[in-house]
């Protein structure tokens, strides 16, 4: 495959002095990064979530979505595999498919007709031949040198993942084996889609990818999990970072709490109240390992949640420099009962754009992205819990998660 | 579904047009008022209306529920200040049992931030359930179609 030639930054981003606990604010504005991160990161060694198996499930079923910015195309031939191209015909360069999902026999593109086989390969050119023996390709057109651009594809635990690059490891190494026992927890059995929808945030992708992995901060911006005893850092928990840091899971269980007196002072621990509706909050116990809520993520932009009984990836999609879509999927399991489902359900309002105890995600970064756009050159202070990125099983007051993000970022990007 | 007599169309499109001017003077905490004690609020896309998927973006079943979002939005939950204008269309309702209506209604609800920029947050459409209690219309059921799967920063406050 060629690689495309970054060209490099006009002016070069030297890492401020503190390593993973700085992150200089440049990085969240400068077009040119962004730019670069295209190449190297989402067309680079890493393997990136396209969507779930069960968006693909049938022979013929076809999903967009996206690798970055790139538009690709996921597709399920008749004979059960799945692949995935960028969408893009090899003709003129247009979109092929222009539906969220649909299910086709062969993939046409609508400008000039061309039509490609669900694997990618290009089978008909309209009027290849001319009309009337006049016209048409010239003799040495030859059509196995034209089909969709193929991504790498590999699937576990119901996620559909590809990666541009042959230099990216496979999927199992690349998870590890703690990131894979754990997605294996949480969604290792027959799932169904119970609700989609997404929400535009006006931030860098990368404050999202830092917010989601900061346990730090979800217990003080967002009151209804203190308030409710969903999340508490007087619960017991901790973090995980994957062998190589880029990857975390942050758990809680929620039957340990012991009240800290820390959360007196804080907004947080301020609102007082019963709920009116109680049902908001019903739920089971459905591990044996005393785990009630946790935060997952896999480099660079998938997310799993589990709280309560409320399951759902996320993933988020950067729409340029200081805008990211993040797409919210909730999910069942197909032995869900009712009374089960009913609960999944309720709890929905947790989470998402609107969630009570998430919707404060879909400002904050914003707030962060408008406070630091006018100051490419000062820096966060990211020291909470330490100054390195390490795995942390008996506390969560600590941004170990978020160093472990700029630990792999830093890698790929060559930002020493 | 039976057409209804003028009287009671009249009397149901004060209450729909009530319904969108308090939600937009800010007077939150009248909203569950709105509803029957039993009352169902849900706001979800037409994607997942259309999916049958069981969850969209808010779901209050019952008064409480809906009150608790109240509180919520008062005290604990953090975004920018924002206001609403709602602009309704023309409902069309029909009797669907002695006493109880459906109505369908376009919407589209404009926000305005703090900064003073002015954008449309949401269009869709209405689909309620009403019933008459004690002479005055409550919605038994009101779910919120939004015609689009995505929000512009988050949502807070009812549609």
């Amino acid at each position: 495959m060629t690689q495309t030639t970054v060209a490099a930054l006009s002016e070069p981003l030297a890492w401020p002095e503190g390593g993973v606990a700085r992150v200089p604010f440049r990085v969240f504005s400068d077009a040119e990064i962004y730019a670069l991160e295209q190449e190297k990161i989402f067309k680079g060694p890493i393997w990136n979530f396209l969507c779930m198996e069960v968006d693909v499930a049938k022979p013929g079923d076809v999903r967009t979505t996206w690798v970055g910015e790139t538009p690709v195309v996921v597709t399920h031939d008749q004979d059960g595999k799945l692949h995935a191209m960028i969408n893009r015909c090899a003709h003129k360069g247009a979109l092929v498919c222009l539906k969220q999902k649909e299910n086709r026999e062969s993939l046409t593109c609508v400008y000039h007709a061309w039509n490609y086989s669900l694997d990618g390969q290009l089978q008909t050119v309209a009027f290849r031949n001319g009309l009337k023996g006049k016209g048409g390709m010239p003799e040495d057109f030859d059509a196995s040198k034209h089909r969709l651009q193929p991504l790498r594809v590999a699937t576990f635990c119901g996620l559909v993942f590809g990666t541009f690059s042959e230099e990216t490891e496979p999927l199992d190494q690349y998870l590890g084996a703690p990131m894979s026992k754990f997605l294996d927890r949480n969604l290792g059995r027959p799932l169904k889609i119970l609700g989609v929808h997404s929400q535009m945030i006006h931030n860098n992708w990368k404050l999202y990818a830092e917010n989601v992995r900061d346990s730090y901060h979800a217990t003080l911006l967002h009151t209804f999990y203190t308030t409710f005893k969903v999340n508490r850092l007087d619960m017991d928990g901790g973090i995980i970072l994957s062998d190589k840091k880029w990857h975390h899971i942050s758990y809680t269980k929620r039957a340990t709490l012991q009240a800290e007196k820390e959360y007196e002072t804080v907004h947080s621990g301020q609102y007082e109240s019963q709920l009116a509706g109680p049902q908001l909050l019903n739920a089971w116990d459905e591990f044996d390992d005393g785990i009630t809520h946790s935060i997952q993520t896999v480099f660079p932009t998938l997310v799993v949640h589990f709280t309560l009984n409320s399951l759902a990836v996320r993933y988020f999609v950067p729409r340029g420099v200081d805008k990211t879509e993040l797409y919210w999927v909730f999910l069942g399991y197909e032995r869900d009962t009712e009374a089960q489902s009913q609960m999944r359900v309720m709890q929905g309002n947790l989470t998402g754009a609107a969630g009570l105890v998430s919707l404060e995600d879909g400002c904050i970064n914003e707030f962060v992205q408008r406070g630091t756009a006018t100051s490419p050159e000062a820096k966060a202070f990211i020291e909470m819990g330490g100054k390195v990125a390490e795995s942390n099983e008996s506390s969560r007051a600590t941004e170990a998660s978020v160093r472990g993000f700029w630990h792999g970022y830093r890698s790929i990007m060559g930002f020493h | 579904m039976a057409a209804i007599d003028p009287a009671t169309f009249q009397r149901i499109d004060a209450f729909l047009t009530d319904y969108a001017h308090n939600l937009d003077d800010g007077l939150t905490d009248g909203w569950p008022a709105y509803f029957a004690a039993d009352g169902l609020y849900q706001i979800t896309t037409r994607e997942n209306f259309e999916a049958g998927y069981p969850i969209g973006l808010m779901l209050c079943e019952g008064r409480g529920m809906m009150q608790d979002r109240m509180l919520a939005l008062r005290t604990a939950n953090v975004y920018e200040p924002q206001v609403f204008c709602h602009i309704l269309g023309r409902p069309d309702i029909r009797e669907a049992s002695p006493g109880a209506y459906a109505s369908r209604a376009n919407f589209s609800v404009f926000r305005t931030m703090e900064n003073g920029e002015a954008s449309l947050f949401a269009t869709g459409k209405y689909l309620d359930r009403i019933v008459i209690e004690a002479g005055a219309p409550l919605f038994k059921a009101r779910r919120v179609i939004l015609d689009s799967r995505c929000i512009d920063v988050l949502l807070v406050v009812p549609l």
